[in-house]
């Protein structure tokens, strides 16, 4: 019972993370057809720039300051990387897009000079609590709940104010978006602006489980993430989070049980049989192209 | 108020217009018509900057806008109507209104009530999705949309496309009416004859040229005109 708990509960906060990261491909993808290739490593960029924050200033500065200078992050991708590409084939935004990942890879072996960098404690987070007889992170246990207070906001930006409207009218039709007078450059890097946020806390989540983190390391939760988004219906917020727990449990459950080494086999299975049996996902609309 | 002087568009080497100049009057209804690809579209959607002229000028109330965003053209006080309406299909008939005054931030309720009042279908369907409206209710939608920005010039480009006669009727009806409220109109039409009675003033475009203009009656007892474009039943 009490190992059953214990796998629900970091299932559930896996999710959790995943969500973060997941609403950061479907929201680009929503708006321009995207896949942003560089969105993982700009988690990992997240949780470096805190190692380095925590070194010099406080924990309770350096989220911040952290979540910050990744919305910053993604905002230059977006406007050096793809915004000069917004009418080239979007083959060619994909490529710029990997290609912005490995930069941001490369740079920061760089900058670690290839070290494995060791992620800080951080006070409060970092602590285990006694639940359920067993011992956890306070990270995993408030996950869930920071994940609902973050997707309710956004809920309520996009179905109720000015720049949600946009944003859904942007990702429908760029062109009569521009004859209702919006910017749509503008209506896209707050998408990204978003998206970067959400990833960043994300990461302050995911990396408090870990002790070193490495510049590959964005790489596989991103994947995890972007494969929650296909099987949610990439595009929909809801069928992100939604996929995002799938995969966050079934992880988990996984891990737990004599077949650990496969859990993300049976992720990329999962991947594989979503878009042979429903590409268009759980929650996904019809693919269809922008004019 | 639109001062349009030898524009030419080309997309992508081949001349859509050629040395195209045409001149809206302040509470007017100008139309412009002509065949399938005559370059009607591309006309409107030049002046509202969709596509960038390589030559010539457009000015609107003495200040040049060619070259300006389009959100800046929105504001200058010009809309435009597209081709096929293009509502927003996932927004609901009250979001798309809402939309359509994007760069307004006062009070919205009484222009609200005003479109609603023109097209009361649209208030009881105030909470459908658009997508799921008919063609002639999307019609009357991507019009209110328009006239929340508040326009001095509405332009529209084949309002009529793809609707029953009756419906069309209203929306000739409406346009009227609009005009009537002090608002100028440019209208593109393939249904030159509804075009052309209620036009003041109108202009043939003929593979990119203007080949022809006057008022609507006289371009309505032209010879040339009646064989061309008035010729057989099709419009009625
Ligand atoms: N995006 C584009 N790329 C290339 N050519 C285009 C483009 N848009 C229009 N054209 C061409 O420009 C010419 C004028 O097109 P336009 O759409 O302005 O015609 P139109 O008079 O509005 O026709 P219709 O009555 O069929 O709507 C056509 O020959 C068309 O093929
Ligand atoms: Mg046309």
């Amino acid at each position: 019972m009490e190992f059953i708990a214990s796998i629900l509960m970091s299932g559930i906060s896996l999710g959790g993370q995943y969500a973060l990261i997941a609403i950061g491909y479907t929201m680009v993808y929503g708006i321009l057809r995207l896949i942003n290739f560089a969105h993982g490593d700009v988690f990992m960029v997240a949780g470096m720039v805190l190692i380095y924050m925590v070194a010099s200033v406080p924990w309770y500065i350096s989220i911040p300051l952290a979540i910050i200078a990744t919305i910053l992050l993604g905002f230059v991708i977006e406007r050096a990387a793809y915004l000069p590409l917004r009418s080239a084939p979007r083959m060619s935004v994909m490529i710029s897009a990997i290609g912005v990942s490995y930069l941001l890879q490369n740079l920061m072996t760089y900058i670690t000079a290839g070290q494995p960098m060791y992620y800080p404690d951080i006070p409060f987070l970092s602590d285990t609590v006694p639940v359920f007889g067993t011992e956890t992170q306070w990270a995993k246990l408030i996950t869930p709940v920071i994940v609902i207070v973050l997707i309710v906001a956004l809920t309520q930006l996009i179905n109720h104010t000015k720049i949600g409207m946009a944003m859904r009218a942007v990702s429908k039709d760029f062109e009569t978006s521009r004859l209702m007078g919006i910017k749509i450059n503008k209506v896209i890097s707050v998408t990204f602006i978003i998206g970067s946020a959400l990833a960043a806390v994300g990461s302050v989540l995911y990396f408090t489980n870990f002790s070193v983190i490495v510049p590959t390391s964005g790489a596989l939760p991103g994947l995890r993430a972007f494969v929650a988004a296909v099987f949610g219906g990439i595009g929909s917020v809801p069928g992100a989070v939604v996929g995002a727990f799938v995969i966050g449990i079934c992880e988990s459950i996984i891990r737990g049980t004599s077949f650990a080494t496969f859990s993300d086999a049976f992720t990329f299975a999962l991947l594989i049989i979503i878009l042979v049996v429903k590409p268009t996902g759980l929650f996904g609309e019809k693919i269809t192209d922008k004019v | 108020m639109l001062k349009i002087e030898n524009l030419s568009v080309s997309y992508g080497g081949i001349k859509a217009l050629r040395n195209v100049s045409l001149e809206v009057t302040e509470g007017e209804i100008v139309t412009l018509i002509g065949a399938n690809g005559a370059g009607k579209s591309t006309t409107l959607r030049s002046i509202v900057g969709l596509v960038k002229a390589h030559e010539g000028h457009i000015e609107f109330n003495g200040k040049n806008i060619l070259g300006l965003q389009t959100n800046k053209i929105i504001e200058e006080g010009i809309t435009l109507v597209p081709e096929g309406r293009r509502v927003f299909p996932d927004l609901t008939v009250l979001e798309n209104i809402k939309i359509g005054a994007y760069l307004r931030s006062d009070d919205l309720t009484d222009d609200i009530n005003w479109v609603y009042d023109i097209f009361p279908r649209l208030k009881e369907r105030s909470w459908q999705l658009a997508g799921t409206l008919s063609g002639g209710e999307q019609q009357m939608l991507a019009v209110a949309r328009a006239l929340m920005s508040h326009p001095k010039l509405l332009m529209m480009d084949e309002p009529s496309l793809g609707l029953a006669p009756l419906v069309i009727r209203d929306i000739f009806n409406v346009i009227r009416e609009i005009n009537k409220q002090g608002v100028t109109i440019l209208l593109i039409e393939q249904n030159a004859n509804m075009a052309l009675k209620i036009a003041d003033t109108a202009y043939v475009l003929e593979t990119g040229n203007i080949t022809m203009s006057g008022t609507g009656s006289e371009l309505l007892a032209d010879e040339r005109i009646k064989e061309a474009y008035l010729g057989k039943s099709k419009n009625k």
